[in-house]
């Protein structure tokens, strides 16, 4: 499965500036070991040492908000659009 | 004086390595483009970076906060500024000429005394900090006025957010009384009258068909992807987060230069309570106002209550939700500031209360008719926790308490219009009056 990821600023130091990367993979998982395997240490940044998505990171699968679909488990149908976005929030 | 962040890490380990936005950098910034102001700290890993438009750790995507050498302030220099939020420009990461760039001038709102709702509520000492009376009618006008500065100074060339109300129009009027070209988002369901109330100030109203999310997540990817574009809340949200200081530095010089005993703020992402919070520990570093405990408390609503759930549960961890509560102006699912509410008000011996949307109706319409200030949802919410408090013991009665009213009624009308409205219809005689009881 192929799909598109968008890149943050925050993270193109690992994509040679790149903000629109492909990747493969049937899950959300999937995707970011394979974007880990091109650009060597993105995987870091984006999950934490127990293998969860950081508390600051947002990332959407199809426009949808992962942590109300299946977190790291989502599935990425060919083609889908990925989004990975640091948290911010308006508001009081 | 430095002002900590909160660090895990040991300020002899700070990283240099953090999220750098689009804007110009930092190196072209002029001398004292942010005052006192020293470096941006990140909350989570303490990694630092100098000043400028970086808004995430990249170590761990956490936020960065502005970070201060104060030096000496008095009260006598804070009390000749002017009856504004630039009396206290000493603490904030403005320049020293602040004043003399055109601006809203928000801020030194009334801190009123309650003694209705007080004697309502069975409170001794009850202050209501109205925020409805800044120049856009909210607390928004403090946070967007500092965010405006950092702007500038950062040579931005559009003044954008996205919103779904006050910050919208705070940012059109800001943008328009400085001559800076502004671009608001909403999502395109937004009601007429938040459109008007924005739309009127700026050419650039753009309706998203979306949810407040979505719109969000545009301004998100716009922020990273276009130079020179200030999103208030989202690359330059480290400056513009500081300008809610003001309303902790307020409520502390109009009580006299003291603390009060318990405070109820209102919590969407979290922020407002946090800097309130900063701003009561900076004064008390700063030899101010006396040292002294006081309980933080945070006010949600019931369809979304992510942070309150977290209080109750005694967890960390937030579970974020998609809200669905009559309080849009609190309605984030995922707020990013939640773990700390959650710390201060464990430290300080406070809590978090969720009211529902029928609470927050009736509590509207308890503040108009016992004190004449008409407030909006957020407001309404936060005085039916002040109630529900009280009510559960958790607030202690003979304690000095203050609230903040964020804004004003006119922007929430339609939460209300159901429930108040004439108590009769007459014709017009007299005959008519009386037989109506109403005399």
């Amino acid at each position: 499965m192929s799909v598109s990821v968008r890149i943050p600023t925050i993270l193109r130091t690992y994509t040679g500036d790149e903000s629109q990367v492909t990747a493969e993979g049937a899950t959300l998982a999937e995707v970011v070991d394979s974007l880990d395997a091109t650009y060597p240490g993105i995987k870091a940044r984006v999950v934490d040492e127990d293998g969860k998505l950081r508390r600051f990171v947002n990332i959407y699968v199809a426009e949808e908000d992962v942590r109300f679909a299946d977190g790291l488990d989502t599935t990425t149908p060919d083609g889908t659009q990925i989004s990975i976005i640091p948290a911010v929030a308006g508001g009081c | 004086m430095l002002i900590p962040s909160r660090s895990k890490v040991d300020q002899g380990e700070m990283k240099e390595s953090f999220v750098s936005l689009t804007l110009d950098s930092a190196s072209t910034l002029r001398a004292g483009a942010f005052g006192n102001a020293t470096h941006l700290s990140c909350r989570e890993c303490g990694a630092t970076r100098e000043l400028g438009p970086h808004y995430a750790c990249s170590e761990c995507f956490g936020p960065l906060e502005v970070a201060y050498d104060f030096g000496q302030v008095t009260r006598e220099q804070i009390e000749a500024g002017p009856r504004n939020i630039w009396r206290y420009k000493a603490l904030l990461p403005v320049p020293d000429d602040i004043e003399t760039s055109p601006n809203l001038e928000p801020g030194f709102t009334r801190l009123l005394d309650a003694c209705n709702l007080a004697a309502e509520l069975g409170l001794t000492k009850l202050w209501v900090k109205d925020d409805s009376t800044n120049p856009t009618n909210s607390f928004k006008d403090r946070v967007v006025a500092c965010a405006l500065s950092a702007a500038r100074e950062l040579g931005s060339r559009v003044f954008a957010c996205p919103s779904t109300g006050n910050l919208a129009n705070a940012v059109a009027a800001a943008g328009a009384r400085a001559g800076i070209p502004t671009v608001v988002f909403i999502p395109s369901n937004l009601e007429t009258p938040k459109q008007v109330n924005s739309a009127v100030f700026t050419e650039s109203l753009v309706a998203v068909d979306g949810t407040y999310d979505d719109v969000n997540k545009l301004a998100s990817e716009i922020a990273g992807e276009d130079p020179g574009w200030a999103f208030v809340n989202v690359n330059v949200r480290p400056f513009y987060a500081e300008g809610s200081k003001t309303l902790g530095y307020e409520i502390a010089e109009q009580l006299g230069w003291r603390l009060p005993d318990q405070i109820v703020i209102p919590v969407a992402s979290g922020s407002q309570l946090t800097k309130v919070h900063k701003a009561f520990q900076e004064l008390i570093a700063l030899g101010l106002v006396e040292d002294k405990p006081y309980k933080v408390f945070g006010a949600q609503a019931d369809g979304c209550s992510p942070v309150a759930s977290a209080f109750k549960a005694g967890v960390d961890a937030i579970r974020p939700v998609k809200p669905d509560t009559i309080a849009k102006s609190l309605a984030i699912g995922n707020p990013a500031d939640g773990i700390y509410v959650l710390d201060i008000a464990r430290q300080t011996g406070g809590g978090v209360e969720q009211v529902s949307d029928d609470e927050i109706r009736a509590a509207i319409v308890l503040l108009a008719r016992n004190e004449g200030i008409f407030t909006e949802t957020a407001g309404g919410t936060t005085v039916a926790v002040l109630k529900k408090l009280v009510e559960t013991g958790q607030l202690d009665p003979d304690a000095e308490t203050v609230i903040i009213n964020t804004g004003h009624g006119l922007k929430t009308l339609d939460a209300v219009s159901g429930s108040v409205g004439p108590r009769a219809t007459i014709a017009p005689t007299y005959d008519a009056f009386t037989a109506a009881g109403i005399a």
